[in-house]
């Protein structure tokens, strides 16, 4: 193997690494930032100028509490469970696309750990198995509220993922690739200039009701409200983090604002073009091609970001969906109308023969 | 839908609940969210109640009670009588003292005969009700504007004398 790619990849790797972790670490202070201002509140602002110390403090705090491990049979599932959801929660990040081709020092480098062709399918085949994280944390904590938090989850993530599935089928009709990356590069610029009538590039605008129904199934799959099901305070203690306590119960949070990044990340670049942004041809030609690159992993994370913001938005006004809602929701109204729009979808491809 | 339901009523009292079929817009949710978001994107701009407590002081009326201090009279010497009459009104007993007898050579330290040697209040037990400064005959106990500050210990709530009384400087 090419000893330069190989350094080129692990950079990449790391920082994608170190990135994931800062902003799912600043997350979980926007969140408590961004749920106070909601409520016409300050929120922390004591450690650190304006507070940016905290999550240092949380971390420390989190650290330096007793890790309880309940009297379980199941001593290593109980360990194993944070450790799988957090595995999964990262590992996701590594078919992401974050830039376009830089060009330096002579080599054309990819911003992005690994341009796979299934792609699509290896982020749905990842995000599936995030699921036995919760479900064994659940179970092996020995605790009715536990298990029925991990039950509720597993059965919201695998409902939800079906009506996912189904609404990114639509998507990729119109793409015909799985690779993240072509389906990035599809979406070039903003207006498409070349068909008969001029149209956004972008998918949201092509597949308005993919987006809406990956979008509810994306605050589905990471827990967040208004399904948070899964950790409801009202009904299940902790839901199935009860048991946990210290680091792991750390690793079971910070991997939800993680999934919350990757799941931003993912729709920004599945239905808002991603490094895409509008007049990149344009700077590309008159600024040059390694500044327009850096401008598109500046307009990815800023996608990404309001992503999280919009997360936390949603969070602050909706509440909590009761559970037959959840899953009438899920079951009767989305899958139906992913699959109308796959429909719909093929019908038009028919005709207009493209 | 719900008629089954419609004739129990084991009180006679039970109201039937409105349960009338939503509308189309209604059951799609999306509108009403994105009003909901709307409503919460307007409070993220609104100015914060949040009062900053150590830097910015909440203003209090001017008939707030707060810790109480017992007053000295225009020379200096402490007002209490030690007559009790205080700890008697107070609701909540958290007033307690022992007097002592003037000596010769006291007169500039105390302005009556009898005098108040130890005055304690228990502010964990005190209401701030303000009853003792009604009370006192001789305006020799007043609550002032100020919080009693936080504390580790238990012990350091109950005021002795050396906390309440008016220093002299002022
Ligand atoms: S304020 Fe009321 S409760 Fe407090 S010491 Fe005076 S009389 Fe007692
Ligand atoms: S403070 Fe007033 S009421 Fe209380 S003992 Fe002294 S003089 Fe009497």
């Amino acid at each position: 193997m090419d000893i330069a790619l190989f350094i080129e990849k692990a950079a990449i790797i790391l920082v994608v690494f170190g990135i994931t972790m800062l902003i799912a670490l600043y997350s979980t202070f926007g969140e408590r930032i961004f749920a106070s201002y909601f409520q016409d509140r300050l929120g922390p602002n004591r450690a650190g100028p304006g507070g940016i110390l905290q999550p240092l403090a949380d971390g420390v705090k989190m650290f330096t509490k007793e890790d309880f491990i309940p009297d379980t049979p199941n001593k290593f599932l109980f360990i194993f469970g944070p450790f799988l959801f957090m595995t999964t929660a990262l590992v996701t990040s590594s078919v992401i696309p974050w830039g376009d081709t830089l060009n330096l020092f002579g080599r054309s480098i990819v911003l992005q750990a690994a341009d796979i062709n299934v792609a699509v399918l290896f982020v749905f085949g990842v995000v599936s198995i995030g699921v036995y994280g919760i479900m064994l944390g659940g179970w092996a904590s020995n605790n009715k509220f536990s298990l029925l938090g991990a039950v509720r989850a597993s059965s919201q993530m695998i409902s939800y993922e079906v009506a996912m599935g189904l609404s990114i089928i639509a998507v990729l009709m119109l793409t015909g690739t799985l690779s993240l990356r072509s389906i990035v590069q599809q979406q070039h610029g903003f207006i498409d200039w070349s068909g008969s009538i001029p149209w956004f590039s972008w998918n949201v605008f092509k597949q308005p009701i993919a987006f809406m129904v990956f979008l509810i199934c994306a605050f589905a799959e990471t827990n967040r409200t208004p399904f948070d099901l899964p950790e409801c305070e009202s009904e299940l203690v902790g839901g199935y983090h009860t048991e946990y306590s210290s680091m792991k119960l750390g690793f079971y949070l910070f991997a939800e604002y993680i999934n919350m990044f990757i799941s931003s990340a993912l729709i920004a670049i599945i239905f808002f073009g991603g490094f895409n942004y509008p007049g990149m041809d344009w700077a590309s030609g008159h600024i040059g091609g390694n500044v327009a690159t850096l401008l598109g992993v500046g307009v990815m994370f800023a996608k990404t970001l309001f992503g999280i913001f919009f997360y936390m938005w949603v969070r602050w006004t909706v509440p909590r969906f009761r559970y037959d809602q959840l899953m009438n929701l899920g079951w009767k109204v989305l899958i139906p109308l992913s699959i109308a729009n796959i429909v719909v979808t093929g019908a038009v491809i028919l005709l207009t023969g493209k | 839908m719900t008629t089954e339901f419609k004739s129990i009523s084991l009180s006679g009292r039970k109201k039937d609940v409105s349960n009338k079929d939503m509308t189309f817009m209604e059951k799609l949710y999306l509108p009403a969210i994105a009003k909901g978001m709307g409503i919460t994107l307007r409070h993220f701009f609104k100015p914060k109640v949040t009062i900053q407590y150590p830097e910015v002081k909440r203003e209090f009326s001017p008939v707030y009670r707060g810790r109480h201090i017992l007053m000295r009279d225009e020379n200096g010497a402490e007002r209490c009588t030690a007559c009790g009459l205080c700890a008697l009104s107070c609701p909540a007993e958290a007033i307690t003292m022992t007097s002592g007898e003037r000596k010769k050579g006291e007169e500039n330290l105390y302005r009556e005969e009898k005098y108040a040697s130890t005055y304690e209040i228990n502010m964990l037990r005190c209401i701030f009700c303000g009853l003792c400064e009604e009370a006192c005959p001789k305006e020799a106990i007043f609550l002032t504007q100020d919080m009693p500050p936080a504390d580790y210990q238990r012990e350091g709530f109950i005021y002795g004398k050396e906390k309440l009384v008016m220093k002299n400087e002022q």
